[in-house]
């Protein structure tokens, strides 16, 4: 009866999924029961109460306004901000640097392909914590004292203190003017969309398009030189003034995070491109089209669908690298976790909101992306 | 005009040969057209802009100094490096001992050149590993055989890095094979826990797990239990290299046709047998490849040790420049720690390519 039993495939099948789940759910109960005695040994209290108190620490920068009299709650929510703007940054940057360097690997140009080659092998083989802490010695140890800041463009500053730009400012009236240009140029553009394809067809299509582009520019110019307050940086005592300052964290991460990530976009790239048949450029060329045509109307569309996918994985792995700056002091939300669990002892909460905003920014990125390939798959099936 | 076009059409039919493919020469490439002749300009900038920093590295930079404060005079500090090298590589492991790391790496090395030729790869080596990993440990912790034991937590430098990637690695592995067949399986409690595990963790940055070893594991495990540093520093990296290398092996479980298995299953081998001898082995064949880009991601994310204060070989760069007889060299620092990390990756990804060209010329075996 017993060896009956046993000899039953279905039977032993489900003995052996509730085994499996019978031993998985008494490893959680074992790891809950120790935590509960832990936390009673040594009188911690679990609960996010902690998170209306006062968070008493300072956040040297941050995108939303955070001073050490705002709550716990609000110190992660800038942290979280900070983590979600360097992501957003670091991604549009090195997408971009990594498209340049990619399209320069595949170039006939020997020394652009051999410089690109040399730059992906390098960024590619080291960490990227150690191209962080590298940068980030660079701008704290290596460049010059504020008195004597390199200044490689007008109003641009670099010095020990930070990255020095020219900014512009607006008081009430300029912002109306500048947000009534904004919306006048993207419906200009709008326009522009639907009147493209007629007005090429006429043959006008590059003069009307520079008229287009030098109308926006001086209306921009003239906006900004009437309403708005240019500020450039100036040395007043020992430091400047005025303008708008990068802090030599931000900079580091930056410079690093991009110059890493763009290595590996730009390989992503460069693979897309080459899985496209060589008989695609060529019939591009038979047509009469120019080359750069050939790459952003034929091979470009094509090579998407091939780069989505493994553009996703490393725009996540960005946002999941950015947890790195906390190795060079730029308060994101890793650093801001760090110091609550120094602050208040509150381990086990801290670190799950971390997972769980991680968690959620990694879903989020991918259902985002999955839509976007499908919306670029559609346009193949027309 | 009709002669003459009669005659250009004779011509071209009698020479039908292929066109001659045109070798261009170095001046065309480089000044051919308008665009090459900007690329060329644009580049020779960018060349020229690394001038300075050649001109730092190496002309203006100190060799060898006896005063370290007057090291750095607009040039590169080279001169720390020397003096400091020993400390970068070994860390604070004590000096009189420091034969025990350098023969373990001496070992390591020896094992990865005995393992490179795929005709060699077996159970035997396989063994082979495990007694040389535990003759590492012994040789690091000592207590053994008249070693005076070293505690892990003056364990540190190049030694530690490369026994964390190893040991991630090697202690991943199992669990990756089992997670990935896990996932693949058609009863629905193990391919949920697998799913779960594998999204998890491939969900989180790596950061976050070394948080969780360094500061919940004393709180999730009993109050007795004291694990050190370096051990839980090793169960988060082991457990990110397990849900990667689990990925990683699905693909190459996708990549055996169903035929096999049901092939072996219409004769009758029971399923594990058909798992481990039939379906396991020509899976792992082909994932080696892209096991080995695994393997350099993790070289690099033993890096990230340094966040949770393991002493690896980046920690010991960064402390070594801290000494203030020297003036802050840690650019200096962070460079040769950095070129050591790229000749470790470069080797390895050179080694993948030379392997995947062996998988285009011939099966394994």
């Amino acid at each position: 009866m017993l060896t009956g039993l046993l000899d039953n495939r279905r039977f032993r099948s489900w003995a052996g999924q509730i085994v499996l789940l019978g031993g998985f759910a008494a490893l959680i109960l074992w790891l809950v029961t120790n935590t509960i005695e832990n936390l009673d040994a040594r009188g911690i209290k679990v609960g996010f109460d902690f998170l209306q108190r006062q968070a008493n620490f300072p956040i040297s920068e941050s995108v939303l306004p955070y001073n050490p009299s705002d709550s716990f709650l609000w110190a992660y929510i800038t942290g979280l901000g900070n983590t979600i703007f360097i992501s957003l940054i670091a991604i549009f940057f090195s997408t971009l640097l990594g498209l340049i360097v990619g399209l320069a690997r595949r170039s006939r140009h020997p020394l652009t392909a051999y410089l690109s080659g040399v730059f992906v092998t390098t960024a590619r083989n080291m960490p990227l914590i150690v191209h962080l802490l590298f940068w980030y010695a660079l701008a704290t140890t290596m460049l010059p004292a504020p008195r004597q800041a390199y200044n490689p463009l007008p109003g641009v500053y670099l010095s020990l203190r930070g990255l020095y730009l020219p900014s512009v400012g607006f008081n009430g009236s300029g912002l109306a003017i500048l947000l009534a240009t904004t919306v006048v140029c993207l419906l200009a553009y709008l326009l522009w969309n639907r009147l493209r394809d007629r007005v090429y067809r006429a043959g006008l299509g590059r003069p009307v398009a520079a008229a287009l582009i030098v109308l926006i520019l001086s209306a921009v110019y003239i906006v900004v030189r009437t309403t708005g307050e240019v500020s450039t940086p100036e040395m007043r005592g020992f430091n400047f003034a005025g303008g708008f300052r990068l802090s030599s964290e931000f900079t580091a991460l930056m410079v690093g995070l991009v110059i890493y990530t763009s290595a590996f976009i730009g390989e992503i790239i460069r693979g897309g491109i080459d899985a496209i048949s060589a008989g695609q450029w060529e019939a591009g060329r038979a047509v009469g089209l120019s080359e750069r045509h050939v790459l952003t109307k034929i091979v470009m569309p094509q090579a998407l669908r091939i780069i989505i996918p493994p553009m996703t994985s490393q725009y996540l792995s960005t946002i999941k690298n950015t947890t790195l700056a906390l190795a060079v002091g730029y308060p994101e939300l890793g650093l801001v976790v760090g110091t609550v669990i120094n602050q208040t002892g509150q381990a086990l909460e801290s670190i799950g909101i971390l997972l769980a905003v991680f968690l959620t920014l990694s879903i989020a990125v991918s259902l985002f992306m999955n839509w976007y390939n499908a919306h670029v798959a559609l346009v193949e099936a027309r | 005009m009709t002669v003459v076009q009669a005659n250009s059409f004779t011509t071209i039919s009698t020479t039908a040969a292929p066109p001659k493919r045109r070798r261009r020469s170095f001046v065309t490439l480089l000044f051919g057209d308008l665009t090459a002749s900007c690329l060329t300009v644009l580049t020779g900038f960018l060349l020229l802009s690394f001038v300075p920093a050649l001109n730092w590295a190496i002309i203006d930079a100190t060799w060898v100094t006896t005063d370290p404060s007057t090291c750095r005079q607009g040039g590169a500090c080279w001169a720390f490096i020397l003096a400091k090298f020993r400390f970068i590589i070994f860390g604070t492991y004590p000096p009189d001992e420091q034969w025990r790391p350098l023969l373990v790496m001496a070992l390591m090395l020896l094992m990865v050149l005995a393992s490179l030729s795929p005709r060699l790869w077996g159970m035997k080596l396989l063994c082979a590993w495990g007694a040389v990993i535990t003759a590492m440990l012994l040789l690091m912790w000592g207590g053994v055989m008249g070693l005076s034991p070293v505690p892990s937590s003056a364990w540190g430098g190049l030694p530690v890095t490369l026994l964390l990637a190893l040991l991630s690695l090697g202690l991943g592995f199992p669990f990756a094979v089992m997670l990935a067949l896990g996932r693949r399986s058609i009863l629905p409690v193990p391919r949920l826990l697998a799913i779960l595990t594998i999204e998890l963790v491939r969900g989180l940055p790596l950061v976050g797990l070394l948080f969780v070893a360094s500061i919940l594991l004393p709180l999730l495990l009993p109050a007795g239990w004291s694990i050190d540093k370096l051990a839980r520093t090793l169960a988060a990296l082991t457990v990110f290299a397990a849900a990667y290398l689990a990925e990683v092996i699905r693909g190459g479980l996708q990549g055996v046709s169903p035929g096999q298995a049901e092939a072996a299953k219409a004769l009758g081998i029971p399923s594990w047998k058909i798992i481990w001898h039939i379906v396991l082995p020509q899976a792992l064949q082909k994932v080696i490849p892209p096991l080995t880009n695994t393997t350099i991601v993790m070289v690099k994310n033993t890096s990230l040790v340094l966040i949770v204060g393991v002493f690896d070989m980046l920690s010991a760069g960064r402390v070594a420049a801290t000494d203030p007889q020297w003036p802050a060299p840690y650019v200096e620092s962070y460079i040769f720690v950095a070129g050591i990390y790229f000749l470790i990756c470069f080797g390895i990804s050179n080694y993948s390519r030379w392997l995947e060209s062996c998988v285009q010329a011939r099966s394994y075996r």
